[in-house]
């Protein structure tokens, strides 16, 4: 026995004593892995250990005690997985039938599938990469050393989102850049209030010095009157064009920062990978760049310029109150602090209403997003009246979500008003107490009503406010949603800049996992220079995945990528995208000239390149045939072409770029044969001279491909030329046969 | 470009003539001899780049000559061309805007062109497309185009009539 040895090190820590004493000196440990279930589907915690000799397992018993298992490794053993159930299975067995299973959930998919990928490897004789000997490789995009079978680097992972601790506040990033014009529309803000606060303070004067003294003695103040009425006056001109300023700066900051957020957000989110696209919403994700940054910029051009003018406005209305008259200021703001307990309540309802909203307006905009580029599948299917309805749905619950708002909304208003009458009628009553009590003066109780009425006023501005800021702070929270993704694609921290590659490509163990299901389990394969590979399989097989992780739209989940040498994932993204063309299934064109369309993936291109691209994608003569010749406008909104025209152009497009890397998803499916025969002929040209990975169900496109693999079930079947296939007799050889049966009849067959 | 068709490798383009048929035919003498009744002269660039590209192709739409450039032809050949595009396109140029019927579409549009002055009417406001920052086409509702050549040349009125559209 043997308890300290360091092979158990790639044990989780927690078995190592326990594992330990299970094993023999000279035994070596190959693979684990921690079933999470037991056999009637409970949560449990096993262990089951593959070493060059046994596969062992340790069960945990009910009594709380673990009872431990073993069998001695033979020839005719075999150790499966079965992850078809939402539990998975791994079972083991052997000529004479089942000998033991165990469940784990999809958690454990991995663990399990590498414990079996180990387990047929050293069967094969390889011992690749023995639990021991456990390969250490290098991070492809920051240099730390990673566990080669993990494949993602920890160092780089992204951590879990850090949540917004207040939306609005990160706004303040956006506007750093304009700082100085926020200070500037500040500062005039002040300008503006201390000019607007001049008018009712000079009430008391011209009441106490002017009026009084002529009413109660007749003593003529007039030159007094004058200057006062000027000061007035004045007052009142300064306040007009401080506000014009101020406006207009604030305005103009605002404008700003939500258009920059618009561009950054839109910038942010062209740079996510496509799997952020799969999980996500069309409608909603224009929603939120088009109506949430819309109602941020209301908010920042409005309401917060009215909120800090009414802010400022308080506090120094409150000093002025406080010091024409303590006493009478305390009584006056006395139901303030009730206003304040109130708004503090009704906030979060707000918020929460008011995000619901946000997603009901988003989940609407969703429907119609889906509902119209699906335009002839609804009209096939005669069900306009269901889409009708299910709009309508959506309608409603944006009603519904909005009305809930109003609810709170329409009683919190007007109690705010009783609240601040009653402030004022407190002033009054004291004031009218005061005067008795000869403590103040008709004119000071007359400055005083102005402002606090000033002071009330502004505060229920201000409340009302309170739901354009918890709008606005919703629509913030969903913008910075999209802005704190970050890409499953990562730019590397030390990029390799690729310049113009040679072409080869490299698939080293390379697995791929959608959420936890495994598509591709370990695949391997050269493709040289210049060559042609034919990727040939059933639907679901993993061709279009693989095609994938070499265009860099996802990365893989362990194994690695290699052109000419390097982890593509060294690679700065845009770089190495640039030495690939791509014809897919479905061409798109945007909207926009056919010349713009094929000078897509290279803006800069010369008219006389275009047609030089469009005469070898077999496109130049139909594209003469438009009315307005390259100059026509196609896309949505423009010119219908046929399916094969609109390959062609794409095709057009994809030899602009002049790849080193061509990938062919599929780009003749979509036609009739006298079209793909127009398309193969285009393709010809496109495909000489490149590294091309193409994919084709008609086995006949794939007739000049140098090498054909077959995949199948996420892993490569069989690799060779057509006649080898053919006379393998495999996965090939039967493919083949069942497209010769659909093309001449199942007598002919096997020709 | 590394595959590029054959007609590209012209630097200059093979003799050929150009003749009118008794029916008002068009008819290309290639250099061979062969002659092709029927053919027509298109643009490759009608609006980006009107002067160059310029191909000739048979009534089933195949490219017999392919003209980068006229400037490399005799002047009367290129008179021909030119004679044979004015009678081919048709694609009036707007001076002015003299009234739109509403604000909403389908709208009438009553304009003044250099072929004269007319009315057309306009499906969508998608149809009015901005093509740089001085000129704008404008497509009608049976797809007759119409070139603005200079936005800034047109008069106020005119201005304002097409800024909602741009």
């Amino acid at each position: 026995m043997n308890g300290t040895n360091e092979k158990w090190d790639a044990l989780p820590i927690s078995w190592h004593e326990e594992a330990a004493g299970q094993l023999e000196a000279s035994e070596t440990l190959l693979a684990w892995f921690e079933p999470d279930l037991d056999n009637r589907l409970s949560y449990a915690r096993g262990l089951v250990v593959l070493t060059d000799r046994r596969l062992l397992s340790r069960r945990a018993q009910e009594n709380g005690r673990a009872s431990w298992e073993s069998w001695p490794l033979t020839e005719s053993m075999s150790l499966r997985t079965d992850e078809h159930g939402s539990a998975a299975l791994l079972e083991l067995a052997d000529a004479s039938g089942r000998l033991a299973c165990w469940r784990y959930t999809a958690a454990q998919a991995t663990a399990a599938q590498r414990l079996v990928q180990k387990w047929a490897s050293w069967r094969r004789g390889q011992r690749a990469g023995s639990a021991s000997e456990r390969a250490l490789a290098v991070c492809p995009s920051c240099g730390a050393a990673i566990n080669a079978d993990e494949g993602r680097c920890e160092a780089c992972a992204a951590g879990p989102v850090k949540p917004s601790l207040s939306a609005l506040f990160r706004l303040a990033s956006f506007s750093r850049s304009r700082a100085g014009l926020i200070v500037l529309g500040f500062l005039l803000t002040l300008a503006a209030t201390t000019a607007s606060l001049v008018p009712p303070y000079l009430t008391r004067p011209i009441i106490d010095e002017v009026i009084r003294p002529w009413e109660t003695t007749k003593t003529d103040n007039s030159s007094l009157a004058i200057w006062y009425l000027g000061g007035l006056a004045g007052a009142a001109l300064l306040a007009w064009a401080l506000d014009w300023a101020k406006l207009y700066v604030l305005a103009w900051v605002s404008e700003r920062i939500s258009a920059d957020l618009r561009a950054k957000t839109y910038a942010h989110l062209q740079q996510l990978s496509l799997e952020f696209f799969g999980g996500k919403r069309t409608g909603d994700l224009i929603s939120r760049i088009s109506n949430d940054t819309e109602r941020l910029c209301n908010f920042l051009s409005i309401n917060l310029i009215d909120f800090a003018s009414d802010v400022l406005m308080i506090v120094m209305t409150a000093a002025a109150l406080l010091w024409m008259n303590p006493l009478l200021a305390l009584a006056a703001l006395c139901p303030f602090p009730l206003i304040v307990w109130m708004v503090a309540r009704v906030r979060g309802r707000l918020l929460r209403g008011y995000r619901q909203a946000g997603a009901a307006w988003g989940a609407m905009t969703s429907v119609v997003a889906d509902a119209i580029p699906g335009i002839r599948v609804v009209k096939a299917f005669a069900q306009e009246n269901r889409e009708i309805e299910r709009f309508n749905a959506s309608n409603e619950r944006v009603f519904y979500s909005a009305n809930r708002l109003n609810k709170v909304w329409s009683l919190f208003g007007p109690t705010v008003t009783l609240l601040t009458t009653c402030g004022l009628l407190i002033v009054w009553a004291s004031g009218i107490w005061q005067i008795y009590l000869g403590r103040i003066t008709l004119g000071v109780l007359t400055a005083f009503l102005a402002l606090i009425s000033r002071f009330y006023t502004r505060m229920e501005s201000m409340i009302r406010m309170g739901s354009a800021v918890q709008r606005a702070s919703a629509s913030a929270q969903r913008i910075f949603e999209i802005l704190d993704k970050k890409s499953n694609v990562p730019e590397p921290v030390r990029p390799i800049h690729p310049g113009r590659l040679r072409g080869k490509i490299e698939l080293r163990g390379v697995r791929f996992k959608y959420g936890t299901r495994e598509v591709l389990h370990g695949l391997d394969l050269i493709v040289e220079p210049g060559e042609m590979i034919g990727l040939v399989g059933p639907t679901g097989a993993g061709k279009t995945t693989l095609i994938n992780l070499i265009c860099r739209f996802y990365d893989v989940s362990a194994g690695a990528i290699l052109v000419d040498g390097v982890d593509v994932r060294s690679f700065p993204v845009e770089e190495y995208r640039r030495n690939i063309g791509i014809v897919l299934q479905e061409p798109f064109l945007f909207y926009g000239t056919i010349a713009e369309n094929i000078a897509y993936g290279r803006p800069g291109a010369s008219r006389d390149e275009i047609v030089a691209a469009a005469r070898a994608a077999r496109a130049h003569e139909f594209i003469l045939r438009l009315p307005c010749g390259y100059d026509s406008l196609v896309g949505e909104r423009g010119q219908n072409l046929s399916g094969g025209e609109r390959q062609r152009i794409s095709i057009a497009r994809a030899l602009l770029i002049d790849p080193r890397i061509l990938i062919l998803d599929e780009a003749t499916s979509s036609v009739d044969t006298e079209t793909e025969r127009e398309i193969q002929a285009a393709l010809e040209n496109l495909v000489h001279g490149r590294t091309t990975i193409a994919i084709a169900h008609r086995l006949s496109t794939l007739r000049r491909a140098d090498r054909l693999v077959v995949v199948e079930n996420g892993q490569i079947a069989e690799t060779g030329r057509h006649d080898e296939l053919l006379d393998a007799r495999g996965s090939y050889a039967r493919l083949h046969q069942a497209q010769m049966e659909l093309v001449y009849g199942r007598d002919s067959s096997g020709k | 470009m590394e595959n590029n068709g054959a007609a590209n490798g012209q630097a200059r383009p093979r003799p050929f003539g150009l003749r009118h048929d008794a029916w008002g035919r068009l008819v290309l003498i290639d250099a061979e001899g062969r002659q092709h009744t029927g053919v027509e002269v298109v643009r490759a660039f009608p609006i980006s780049d009107p002067r160059h590209g310029i191909a000739i192709c048979d009534a089933k739409g195949r490219e017999l000559v392919w003209l980068a450039d006229l400037d490399a032809l005799p002047a009367s050949l290129v008179q021909q061309i030119k004679d044979e595009l004015t009678q081919r396109e048709f694609m009036p140029i707007i001076h002015r805007i003299v009234k739109v019927s509403a604000p909403i579409e389908p709208s009438e549009w009553e304009v003044e062109t250099d072929r004269g002055r007319t009315s057309f009417v306009l499906n969508s406001e998608d149809d009015v497309h901005k093509l740089d920052e001085q000129r704008a086409l404008i497509t009608d509702a049976h797809g007759i185009r119409y070139l603005i050549s200079d936005i800034e040349q047109l008069d106020a009125n005119s201005r304002r009539l097409l800024e909602r559209y741009l």
